[in-house]
């Protein structure tokens, strides 16, 4: 599905992605670790096709489509999703016009009929229930005063909605409540099937244990350094990062 | 030596005036006025490139280079077709239409309900109207802004609107000038708000065909005790149409007005709006939007001044400014020594779309009183990047997404306008800019 050959990538003159390698099949689940700073938000948002950084080699496939040639709102009506570390607020769009748009404009990429206004309504509650997010938060402008995991929530809500190939979760744990990672993290695990695939860039082994992964791998100075199985990430929770690092420089 | 512009203009507007002085000098108290405007405008001339007021807007430079100041006899028909389609689509209105200044009783409403009374301009000066008298160069004034002199001194025409006592008229009055073809228009409207009267004004200024026009239109309103008056301004001429407005207003004890300026076209536009809250409890409302694009030139000059206690004023100006478009923005609140209690409140926020957009703001403040509440606020940036891509990630197209962040970022101006059929109007422009 997704297929990341020696990615590089920089912004303002700083290289940050220093040749990314990465295979994902549908229906996995890949779980990408490592220091702050290391490159994860970089690599979500240059596969979310931010502009502010720029990709100076390698190659990206996405169900054999070049997807570093397209736009990105062109991603993501080929199914690319982005949870986003950070949470944009924008004031004076409702949460609710913007989800209207922004499923109609996927449908008609993928050649469906618009949803009318109550097949949308419909739409909306069952997927409310999935993340048990509050009617009253969707009548708001988007995520504007959302608190942090209020924020997360309404991410994996836009996600439920659009239904997307590929999702890329950056730390949608953090500033998680215990119940509310539970939540988000079931809603995740619902949406899951055997054609689409997730990514999720997280610190901690906690998500993991509702998430599993079929693989983890460890983000460091802009390169893949390690990957394994899901008891990769029980190890790293138990030693840090110390030995990856001293690896990595050692393989230099 | 003093600096002196717009010789060739004052040339002709006093050869104008000489021509027509038999028409425009038959009432003795306007006469007067109109001689007192002539003179100070062969003293003074028009404002020069370096005029403190018009230095960003020289509308000088720009009527001498593009407007003959011709006198005008040609007459053009205009079609009821024309006209409509300059209105506001389902906007319920006395639509009261001037063409080349002059009153147009075919494609004009009767206002036929009591408690407002509508006289054309040049029937009121002839009738010996006293709020002619009472209005005429009264609230601003030829001494203090050239174009208001210039108006003193040729408008003949316009609206004489007065609302009695308590009445609250049913429906606005659409006050709607049509231009064509000759090069300049001059009209006054002179409007009394009786005490607890109610009533909503809208002006628009159009001109037909593409050859450059200017139109100089003065509104004098007077806004009795606790009356509430509204007045909306509509500019969405041609490229090549210049304009200035003067509405200065007068408001006395616990009397409302709000004024809705929407400039989305012309060449070049300046509009002044002086609001004097004269006596205690007044409230004024301030409301602009300017949606520019192509060359357009748009500078609104703006004065609230609060000369009594406990009076309450709040303007919010936003601009968005695409290709290589200007605006200007200067907001004056005067509160003076006896406006104790004063609660002033002003924000302009402007968005530049091109490198080439450009915008001039600045806010004056002159507080003489110690015991008031006031802020201002002024902010320029472009489109917030971070918006639109978060918008774009969830597959919204770009122009699409930038129609979004647009149409929020002008809801709360586009709110206060009230009326929806305005509302639409504007809304609509903002979506078929960006789908262009
Ligand atoms: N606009 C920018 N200008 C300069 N450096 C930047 C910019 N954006 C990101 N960086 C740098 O790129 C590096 C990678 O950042 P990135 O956000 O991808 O890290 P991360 O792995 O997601 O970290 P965290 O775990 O803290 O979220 C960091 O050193 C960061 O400071
Ligand atoms: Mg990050």
């Amino acid at each position: 599905m997704l297929s990341i050959k020696n990615l590089q990538a920089r912004i303002e003159e700083k290289e940050i992605l220093r040749g990314i390698n990465l295979e994902v099949k549908p229906g996995e689940v890949h779980a990408i670790m490592g220091p702050n700073g290391s490159g994860k938000s970089t690599l979500a948002s240059v596969l979310a096709g931010r502009e502010d950084y720029e990709v100076t080699g390698g190659e990206v496939n996405f169900d054999g489509k070049d997807l570093l040639d397209m736009d990105a709102d062109e991603r993501a009506r080929e199914g690319v999703f982005l949870a986003f570390q950070y949470p944009v607020e924008i004031p004076g769009v409702s949460t609710t016009n913007f989800m209207k748009t922004a499923i109609n404009q996927v449908r008609e990429h993928k050649g469906e009929k618009a949803l009318d206004a109550v097949s949308f309504l419909k739409l909306m509650k069952e997927k409310m229930k999935l993340v048990e997010i509050d009617q009253s938060l969707l009548s708001r402008s988007l995520n504007e005063g959302f608190s942090g995991g209020e924020k997360k929530r309404n991410e994996i809500f836009q996600m439920a909605m659009l239904e997307p190939k590929l999702a890329i979760l950056d730390e949608t744990d953090s500033g998680l409540d215990i119940d509310a990672l539970r939540i988000v993290s079931n809603g995740v695990n619902a949406l899951k099937s055997k054609d689409n695939a997730t990514i999720v860039v997280t610190h901690y082994q906690r998500l993991l244990d509702y998430i599993v992964p079929d693989y983890v791998h460890v983000l460091y100075k802009g390169r893949i350094v390690k990957s394994g199985g899901k008891e990769l990430a029980l190890e790293l929770e138990e030693k840090g990062y110390d030995w990856i690092k001293e690896e990595a420089e050692a393989a230099v | 030596m003093k600096k002196f512009a717009g010789q060739s203009i004052i040339d002709k507007l006093s050869e104008r005036f000489e021509a027509s002085k038999q028409e425009l000098t038959s009432n003795s108290t306007i006469a007067d006025v109109r001689q007192k405007a002539l003179n100070h405008l062969v003293e003074n001339g028009l404002p020069h490139a370096k005029a403190e007021e018009y230095k960003f807007t020289n509308l000088t430079k720009a009527l001498e280079k593009n407007i003959s100041f011709e006198m005008n006899t040609e007459r053009v028909s205009v079609s009821k077709e024309d006209v409509e389609k300059l209105r506001i689509e389902g906007l319920d209105a006395y639509y009261l239409t001037f063409i080349n200044g002059e009153f147009n009783s075919e494609f004009s409403d009767e206002v036929t309900e009591s408690g407002i009374s509508f006289s054309p301009l040049s029937a009121a000066i002839q009738e010996n109207n006293q709020l002619a008298g009472k209005l005429f160069d009264k609230l601003s004034k030829s001494t203090e802004d050239a174009f208001v002199a210039m108006n003193s001194l040729l408008a003949n025409e316009g609206t004489v609107l007065e609302i009695s006592a308590n009445s609250e008229v049913s429906k606005p009055v659409f006050v709607q000038y049509i231009n064509t073809k000759s090069s300049d228009i001059h009209a006054k409207n002179l409007i009394e708000v009786g005490a607890n009267a109610k009533v909503t004004v809208i002006e628009k200024v159009d001109t037909l065909g593409a050859e450059p026009g200017f139109s100089n239109i003065v509104n004098e309103i007077s806004v009795a005790t606790g009356a509430n008056a509204k007045f909306y301004k509509i500019e969405n001429d041609t490229d090549t149409s210049y304009h200035i407005s003067n509405i200065h207003v007068s408001q006395d004890k616990d009397s409302t007005f709000t004024s809705n300026t929407v400039a989305l076209n012309g060449a070049m536009v300046r509009n002044n709006l002086d609001i004097k809250l004269e006596a205690e409890g007044c409230e004024a409302y301030m409301n602009g939007l300017y949606l520019l694009n192509g060359k357009t030139h748009v500078d609104n000059h703006t004065i609230v001044d609060h000369m009594m206690p406990n009076a309450y004023s709040n303007e919010l100006y936003k601009g968005i400014m695409d290709d290589k478009s200007r605006g200007v923005f200067n907001g004056k609140i005067f509160v003076r020594k006896d406006a104790q209690k004063t609660n002033a409140f002003q924000s302009n926020k402007n968005i530049l779309l091109t490198d080439d957009a450009t915008v001039n703001t600045k806010p004056q403040l002159e507080i003489w009183a110690d015991d008031v509440k006031c802020s201002h606020g002024c902010t320029t940036g472009q489109l917030d990047k971070d918006a639109l891509f978060y918008l774009m990630a969830r597959g919204i197209k770009k122009d699409r997404a930038m129609a979004m962040l647009l149409h929020a970022f002008a809801s709360d101006v586009i709110e206060n306008l009230e009326l929806e059929p305005i509302q639409a109007y504007v809304e609509a422009i903002i979506t078929s800019r960006l789908e262009k």
